[in-house]
C-alpha cells in the first residue's frame, strides 16, 4: 500500500541576516497509513519544520514530499490551503483556540470550509464534542476552560473534517502531567479506533512511548537509534 | 472562496469595545459633520423652493438677484398687470400682486440682539397667490392700516412680536394682529402688512416685485420676452420656486464648500484612527491569523475578515453618526441668507438619500482605514505567525 508520507531526500533551510542555514540535510522517510509517529529529538533540530513541511504550511527546497499521494510542493498557495483544509489536522502546543469562539464554535471552525449544511455542521461538532468527552462544556469560551480542555476542543478541532493525517507539534508540552496522559490516551484511542494517521512531535520520552513508531532527528538528519548523550 | 465567519469578526470587535468605541466615535463625528451639512442644505434648500408656487412668476428689476434690491416704478407694474397672460381671478380681479419687500431690524428673544427680517407690503392677492400661507392665530391686517401679521418663526424668535404688541420700525409703531403658517418656507421669516403703508412710512414710490399667476403655464415664456423685451419695462420674470432657489445658491454653495472641506479635514484624522485600530488589531492576533491559515482559511479569507473589521467599525460610526443627526431634525435654526441680508429660518433634513450617502461615507472611512492592515494580515507567513503564539 502506498504510504500516506511519502518523504525523498528533502532539504530546507532558514536565511538568517544574510546566512543560509541548513535546517534539514536529508531526509528520507515514509509513514504508513494509520501510523502513530513520535518525532523526537533534541531543540533546534529541525522537528517541527519537518512537521510543518509535511503539514503544507511550508516549502521545502529540494527533495520529494508527498502526501496522500499528491506531490503537495506543486500546489499553489491557495489549492495548499484547500488541500489541508481537508487532509490535515492541526494540534498546536499552545491550543491556539480563537478567544472569541466559544468550544462549539472552535470546533465547528474548520466545517466552515466545507459545503456541510448547518444542521449536518452542528451534527457532526456534537458528536466530537462527546469524543473528546466536553459536550458540558460547549458553550464555554476557551479562557474559561483548563488547558487539557483547551487541548481537547483542539483535538476535536483537528479531527472534525476527518483528516487523511493529523499533526502534532508538542501537544503536552504546555499540561501538567495528569493532564498531559488524558492527551495522550485520546490520541492513541484516536490511533486505534479511528486508525486515524498521527505525526506527534515531542521531546519527552514518556510521551513518545504512547507511540508505535519512533523517529530520531538530530542536527537535521534522521537517526534510527535515539542519539547517546 | 469560503469566508472566515462573521461571528468570529464582530466578537472581535465586541472583545475590545472600549477601542471600538473610541474608533468609532471619531467616526461617527465626522459623519454627523458631513450628514449634517448635506441636511442643512436639503433644509434650506426645502424651505427655499416650498416658498415658491408652481404657477407663479416674480417679477423683478433686470439684474436685481433679490426683491430688496429690485424696483419696479407704478407705470410699469399697471402695464405688467395688464398683460394677456395674467390669470383673471374671481369678481374679474387680475391675479397680481404688487409688493414692497424692505429689510427691517428686531430684537431677537434671548440675547437681545439685532437681526434682519424681511418685511412684505402686500395685500390680499398676496395671499391668494400663495396659498400655503395660513393664519394660525388671531387676524389678517386690515387695508389702510399700521397692522402686521407676523410668520411662525419670527413669532417664535422675535421679540414684541405677540399678538397685540407693538413694532417699532419707520418712525411708527405697528400692531401685530395675527400670526401666520407658510408650511416651513421662507415666508416664515417674514412679517407682512399692507403695501400701501408700508411704501408711505418708508417713503417709496416704487414696489420692489410684483407676483402674478399665469392663466397658463405655457404662456410663460412669452410672458418672459415681452417683460424683457418691452423698452418700458425691462424686467426679468422668473418662475417663484426658481427665483427663491435661485437666492439660496450662494449660501448652499458656502455650506456645501465649508462642510465638505472639514469633512474630508476630520475623516483623514478618523481613517487614521481606524488604521492605528486595525494595525494593532492585526499585531496581538497575529497567532490566530496563522492558526486560521493553517486550518485552510486562504489570503482573501484573512483579508475579507479584517476589512470586513474595519467596515463593520466605519458602520457603527456611521449608523451612531447619523443617528445623532437625525436628532438635529427635531430643531429649527436660522441663519443669514447671503444674497437677502435677512434672517432665514429652517430646519435640518434627513432624506433617504443622505442616509445612502453618509453610511456609504463611512463605508468608504472603514474601508480605507482597514485596507493596509487587512493587507498585512493577509500576507503573513503562516510559519512565521505560528511562532508568535
Ligand atoms: N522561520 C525561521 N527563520 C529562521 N530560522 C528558523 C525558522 N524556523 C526555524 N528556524 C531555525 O531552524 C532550526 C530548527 O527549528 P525547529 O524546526 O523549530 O526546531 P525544533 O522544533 O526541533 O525545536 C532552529 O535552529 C531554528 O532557529
Ligand atoms: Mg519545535
Amino acid at each position: 500500500m502506498q504510504p500516506v508520507v511519502e518523504i525523498r531526500n528533502l532539504a530546507k533551510s532558514y536565511r538568517r541576516g544574510g546566512q543560509i542555514v541548513p535546517v534539514l540535510t536529508d531526509i528520507t522517510l515514509d509513514i504508513q497509513r494509520g501510523e502513530f509517529t513520535a518525532l523526537m529529538g533534541p531543540s533546534g533540530s529541525g522537528k517541527s519544520t519537518l512537521l510543518n513541511l509535511i503539514a503544507g504550511i511550508d516549502k521545502p527546497d529540494s527533495g520529494h514530499l508527498r502526501v496522500g499521494g499528491l506531490d503537495i510542493t506543486a500546489l499553489g498557495e491557495g489549492e495548499l490551503a484547500d488541500w489541508r483544509s481537508r487532509n490535515v489536522g492541526f494540534i498546536f502546543q499552545f491550543y491556539n483556540l480563537m478567544p472569541v469562539l466559544s468550544a462549539f464554535e472552535n470546533i465547528e471552525l474548520p466545517l466552515t470550509l466545507t459545503r456541510l449544511s448547518r444542521a449536518e455542521r452542528r451534527e457532526r461538532v456534537e458528536l466530537t464534542l462527546s469524543l473528546v468527552g466536553l459536550s458540558d462544556r460547549k458553550d464555554h469560551y476557551p479562557s474559561e476552560l483548563s488547558g487539557g480542555q483547551q487541548q481537547r476542543v483542539a483535538i476535536a478541532r483537528a479531527v472534525i473534517a476527518d483528516p487523511v493525517l493529523i499533526v502534532a507539534d508538542e501537544p503536552t508540552g504546555d499540561l501538567d502531567r495528569q493532564s498531559a496522559a488524558d492527551i495522550l490516551a485520546m490520541l492513541q484511542r484516536l490511533n486505534a479506533e479511528l486508525s486515524t494517521t498521527i505525526i506527534m512531535v515531542t521531546h519527552d520520552a514518556h510521551a513518545a512511548r504512547t507511540a508505535r513508531r519512533l523517529i530520531y532527528l538530530d542536527k537535521g538528519e534522521l537517526m534510527l537509534e535515539p542519539p547517546t548523550i | 472562496m469560503m469566508g472566515v465567519p462573521l461571528n468570529y469578526i464582530a466578537r472581535n470587535l465586541w472583545s475590545r469595545r472600549l477601542t471600538t468605541l473610541l474608533t468609532a466615535g471619531g467616526l461617527a463625528l465626522v459623519v454627523f459633520v458631513f450628514a449634517t451639512v448635506l441636511m442643512m442644505d436639503e433644509g434650506l434648500k426645502r424651505t427655499l423652493v416650498t416658498t415658491g408656487e408652481l404657477d407663479n412668476a416674480v417679477i423683478i428689476r433686470k439684474g436685481a438677484e433679490t426683491e430688496i434690491q429690485s424696483g419696479i416704478a407704478r407705470d410699469q407694474a399697471g402695464i405688467i398687470e395688464m398683460h394677456p397672460a395674467v390669470a383673471i381671478g374671481a369678481q374679474g380681479r387680475r391675479m397680481v400682486s404688487k409688493e414692497t419687500v424692505v429689510l427691517i431690524s428686531l430684537l431677537r428673544q434671548g440675547d437681545n440682539k439685532p437681526s434682519n427680517v424681511v418685511i412684505r407690503g402686500t395685500s390680499d392677492m398676496g395671499f391668494l397667490l400663495r396659498p400655503q400661507v395660513r393664519i394660525k392665530a388671531g387676524r389678517l391686517f386690515h387695508p389702510g392700516t399700521s397692522e402686521v401679521i407676523v410668520g411662525s418663526s419670527i413669532a417664535a424668535r422675535f421679540n414684541d412680536t405677540g399678538i397685540g404688541q407693538r413694532l417699532r420700525f419707520a418712525q411708527r409703531e405697528w400692531t401685530v394682529v395675527g400670526v401666520f403658517d407658510a408650511g416651513g418656507s421662507g415666508f416664515d421669516s417674514e412679517v407682512w402688512g399692507d403695501a400701501d403703508q408700508l411704501m408711505q412710512a418708508f417713503r417709496r414710490n416704487a414696489y420692489s416685485a410684483m407676483v402674478v399667476r399665469l392663466a397658463d403655464s405655457s404662456r410663460f415664456e412669452a410672458f418672459r420676452a415681452d417683460v424683457g423685451e418691452d423698452p418700458r419695462l425691462a424686467q426679468e420674470m422668473k418662475p417663484e420656486q426658481t427665483f427663491y432657489s435661485d437666492q439660496s445658491k450662494a449660501l448652499s454653495t458656502f455650506i456645501n464648500v465649508l462642510g465638505l472641506t472639514l469633512s474630508v479635514i476630520f475623516s483623514i484624522g478618523a481613517m487614521i484612527g481606524a488604521m492605528i485600530t486595525m494595525y494593532a488589531s492585526v499585531a496581538s492576533r497575529v497567532g490566530e491569523i496563522g492558526t486560521l491559515r493553517a486550518l485552510g482559511f486562504r489570503r482573501g479569507a484573512v483579508l475579507w475578515a479584517f476589512l470586513a473589521e474595519a467596515l463593520l467599525l466605519g458602520i457603527v460610526g456611521g449608523v451612531a453618526g447619523l443617528a445623532l443627526a437625525a436628532l438635529m431634525q427635531l430643531a429649527s435654526f436660522s441663519t443669514i441668507n447671503f444674497q437677502t441680508f435677512a434672517d432665514l429660518s429652517f430646519r435640518f433634513i434627513l432624506t433617504p438619500g443622505i442616509v445612502v450617502r453618509t453610511l456609504l461615507f463611512a463605508v468608504i472611512m472603514g474601508f480605507v482605514g482597514g485596507f493596509l492592515p487587512a493587507f498585512r494580515a493577509a500576507r503573513l507567513n503562516i510559519v512565521d505567525a505560528l511562532r508568535a503564539v
